[in-house]
């Protein structure tokens, strides 16, 4: 069976060991993690943790039974598909000397992100999107010279009624 | 003003706690101290892991939470292995493990482990106890997550310093939690589903698993299986869910099932599984399991279904509010004289049945599947049988006819060898008046032979039956039939003389090495009034059977 990504979000008590409850679930059921990302929300007894797994159909449906499961979860939904927001935010540090500056800036431009920090022979880009753009900078990045980069991982909630 | 250990001592008063088992140590000896001034019983066993295996055993035969109580660092990793083994089992206990005081937590302090990071993934929940103004509440929360949805084991890490603390005690009122909430009532729909399907079926089976003792509901599957005349095979976990010696019961499923259950399961047109989670020791190759068959799954446990096997209808529920209600669905139709369709099917499993029964052959030396057998008769099917694990196990399962639920009592999901002498100890303090039997093999009784001492100590008068092959049985047939008779390890030739061994501890010893010694020692040793270890030297190299190698179709067994 074919192994798709899949995006889903959770509502979960925050105290400590709560993460580790969620992560320990995956490894020791043999799930597999691509991203996990999480904080506090407006309510602060209560943090999202919002994590990307590649797995088929039925594992999926396992996880989810399993993270429901978890006396810490409250509440879990998926995030997939256009009845969802989905953004990840990602630093991108690039060598750019003299010649290549102006292809970088180019880049930026199209993709709507932000140069952040800049040297001499370096900028440090902020861009923002769903997967498949943040994916599209970094291979129009790549021959150019990526020297760090660091992820958000994903997060998302569900589009409210219109 | 209260403490933290007087709060405790409230609590399992409320809870109606009658019998904690434990060991002292530092960081719960301010809880030591109270408990002493309590009404309540402490059974001081002689190794934690026993302290938590006993606890399982009294949970399974009284069916009420089964408690204990142990100090940190070793004290609590000894805990590990019955924990793993009750939630293997969705057995209900509540764990109270001292800790070290809050400041000193993750200063590597004397006696301390992360003992809620350490058992994280064998419990239903855990937690750590960080403010005494929150000790209430949490034990409140372990119980009713212990008992509720599907039962576990629940462990709470209590700090020495959070013991002793005061604060201003207020019963805590009603347990909720906004993010656990078990599905007891079935969907209604899925459920005239069920009927439709009961009612269409030409050739159904019932397959009921340790799912039905937990929720009491043995009353309930025994009357649809027998007002619809539907045949019932069990898991290991599920004997004693249906009458053992009633004509529709086909014997247990799966590695060492009957040849009538695995055929029947193999050739059923609808399988009406419930209570159960389609372990690999039941399924063989899943692919080539129940393949004729729609699979109706109820279980209270979502995860439990379709994790291994695809069912036609899903149905979360409590077994027996599930099958409650199918028995008021289905009602009517009862009594009614059965089709050709299920004559025809009852016919082909009361074939099966006779052609393959159970069996084995008498020799020259005590044969353990007769060992099991006389004590059944001898106990009228009426004692409570905890087991070890391994071949006497097996025998226990196949041999002993179970006829009510919560009297088989053995470490079916982990295995656990060690787990039937505490076990007897709790079941015997849950059922003063019956008799407690554990069939032992002579491997697995010394792993916690120990609990020889408690036994005596609390005048529990438990019987061992050490059905003595002088090997590690079970890995030795595995050995014997699938790595050419290498005996690699699995000899034991030094083991201790048991009977000399049980009046060391006090208790009564007896031996058995001839087939015509085995009666009068059973008679004599389940007519004592004290613990008793009966040493039947049996047959060395006897095998299981039938037996489905692992990852096998279950219609591919070695028969006798
Ligand atoms: C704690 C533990 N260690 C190892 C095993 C693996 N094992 C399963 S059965 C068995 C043999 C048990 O020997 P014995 O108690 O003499 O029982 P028999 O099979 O001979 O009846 C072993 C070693 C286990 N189940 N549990
Ligand atoms: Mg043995």
């Amino acid at each position: 069976m074919a192994e798709d990504k899949h995006v889903m979000t959770m509502l979960v008590d925050n105290q400590p060991g709560v993460t580790s409850r969620v992560t320990g679930l995956f490894s020791s059921k043999g799930f597999n993690i691509e991203s996990i990302c999480g904080s506090p929300t407006n309510d602060p007894n209560v943090s999202r943790i919002t994590i990307v797994t590649a797995a088929n159909p039925p594992v999926i449906e396992q996880i989810e039974k399993q993270l429901r499961k978890l006396v810490n979860v409250i509440k879990l939904r998926s995030l997939n598909g256009p009845k969802s927001v989905r953004r990840e935010l990602a630093l991108i540090c690039v060598h750019a000397k003299a010649e290549q500056r102006a292809e970088v800036l180019r880049i930026v431009d199209i993709f709507r992100g932000k140069i952040v920090d800049a040297g001499l022979e370096h900028f440090i880009i902020e861009v923002t999107g769903e997967e498949a753009k943040i994916q599209a900078v970094l291979n129009l990045l790549k021959p150019i010279g990526i020297k760090k980069l660091a992820r958000t991982g994903m997060i998302g909630l569900i589009r409210e009624p219109k | 003003m209260m403490t933290g250990a007087q709060i405790l001592m409230n609590i399992l008063k409320d809870e109606n706690v009658d019998t904690i088992f434990g060991f002292p140590g530092g960081a719960v000896i301010d809880i030591y101290d109270e408990l002493a001034r309590t009404g309540i019983r402490h059974i001081l066993v002689r190794h934690e892991q026993g302290a938590v295996h006993a606890a399982d055993g009294y949970a399974r035969a009284s069916g009420k939470v089964g408690v204990c109580l142990v100090t940190s660092g070793p004290g609590a990793t000894n805990t590990v292995t019955g924990i793993a083994s009750a939630f293997a089992d969705s057995i209900p206990i509540v764990v109270l493990t001292g800790q070290v005081p809050t400041h000193l937590i993750g200063n590597d302090a004397f006696q301390e482990v992360d003992i809620v990071g350490i058992t994280r993934s064998c419990t239903k929940h855990n937690y750590l106890v960080e403010s005494i103004t929150d000790l209430a509440r949490i034990l409140k929360e372990a119980f009713y997550l212990a008992r509720s949805g599907r039962p576990g084991p629940v462990l709470v890490d209590i700090p020495k310093n959070i013991a002793s603390a005061k604060t201003d005690f207020t019963p805590p009122g009603d347990v909720r939690l906004r993010s656990y909430n078990p599905t007891y009532r079935p969907n209604q729909k899925q459920m005239r589903e069920v009927v439709r399907l009961l009612q269409a079926a030409e050739r159904p089976l019932i397959f009921a698993g340790g799912g039905v003792i937990l929720s009491k509901g043995a009353a309930e599957l025994t009357h649809l299986a027998q007002t619809a005349r539907i045949p019932v095979t069990t898991s290991l976990m599920g004997l004693g869910a249906f009458p053992g010696s009633d004509p529709l019961f086909l014997g247990m499923i799966g590695m060492h099932g009957t040849y009538a259950a695995n055929m029947s399961a193999s050739t059923c047109d609808l399988m009406l599984a419930v209570g159960v989670r389609f372990d690999d020791r039941v399924t063989g190759k899943t692919d080539a399991f129940a393949r004729q068959a729609a699979i109706v799954h109820i279980d209270i446990d979502p995860t439990s279904i379709r994790k291994n096997i695809p069912v036609s209808v899903p149905l979360v529920g409590d077994c027996r509010i599930s099958l409650q209600m199918l028995n008021e669905m289905t009602g009517t139709a009862a009594g009614d004289a059965p089709s050709p369709a299920r004559v025809e099917w009852l016919g082909r499993i009361a074939e099966w049945k006779r052609t393959q029964p159970l069996s084995y052959h008498q020799g020259e030396s005590i044969k353990p599947q007769h060992v099991v057998e006389k004590v059944c008769e001898l106990t009228r099917g009426e004692a409570i049988i905890t087991t070890e694990v391994g071949q006497n196990q097996m025998w226990a399962a196949q041999f002993y006819r179970f006829d009510h639920p919560n009297r088989f009592i053995t470490s079916g999901g982990l295995g656990c060898m060690g787990f039937g002498l505490p076990a007897a100890i709790g079941a015997q303090i849950a059922c003063p008046d019956q008799v407690v039997v554990d069939i032992a093999g002579d491997g697995s009784i010394q792993m916690n032979i120990q609990e020889m001492a408690t036994a005596v100590q609390y005048n529990l008068p438990i019987k061992i039956v050490i059905l003595n092959n002088g090997y590690l049985g079970m890995v030795r047939q595995w050995q014997e039939l699938f790595y050419g008779r290498r005996y690699s390890s699995t000899r034991m030739n030094h083991a201790p003389d048991f009977v000399k061994l049980a009046e060391a501890y006090g208790a009564v010893g007896l031996r058995a090495t001839r087939p015509e010694e085995m009666e009068p020692v059973l008679k004599q040793g389940l007519a004592e009034r004290k613990p008793v270890i009966m040493d039947i030297v049996v047959e060395a190299e006897e095998g299981v059977y039938p037996m489905v190698p692992s990852g096998a179709p279950i219609t591919e067994m070695l028969l006798v």
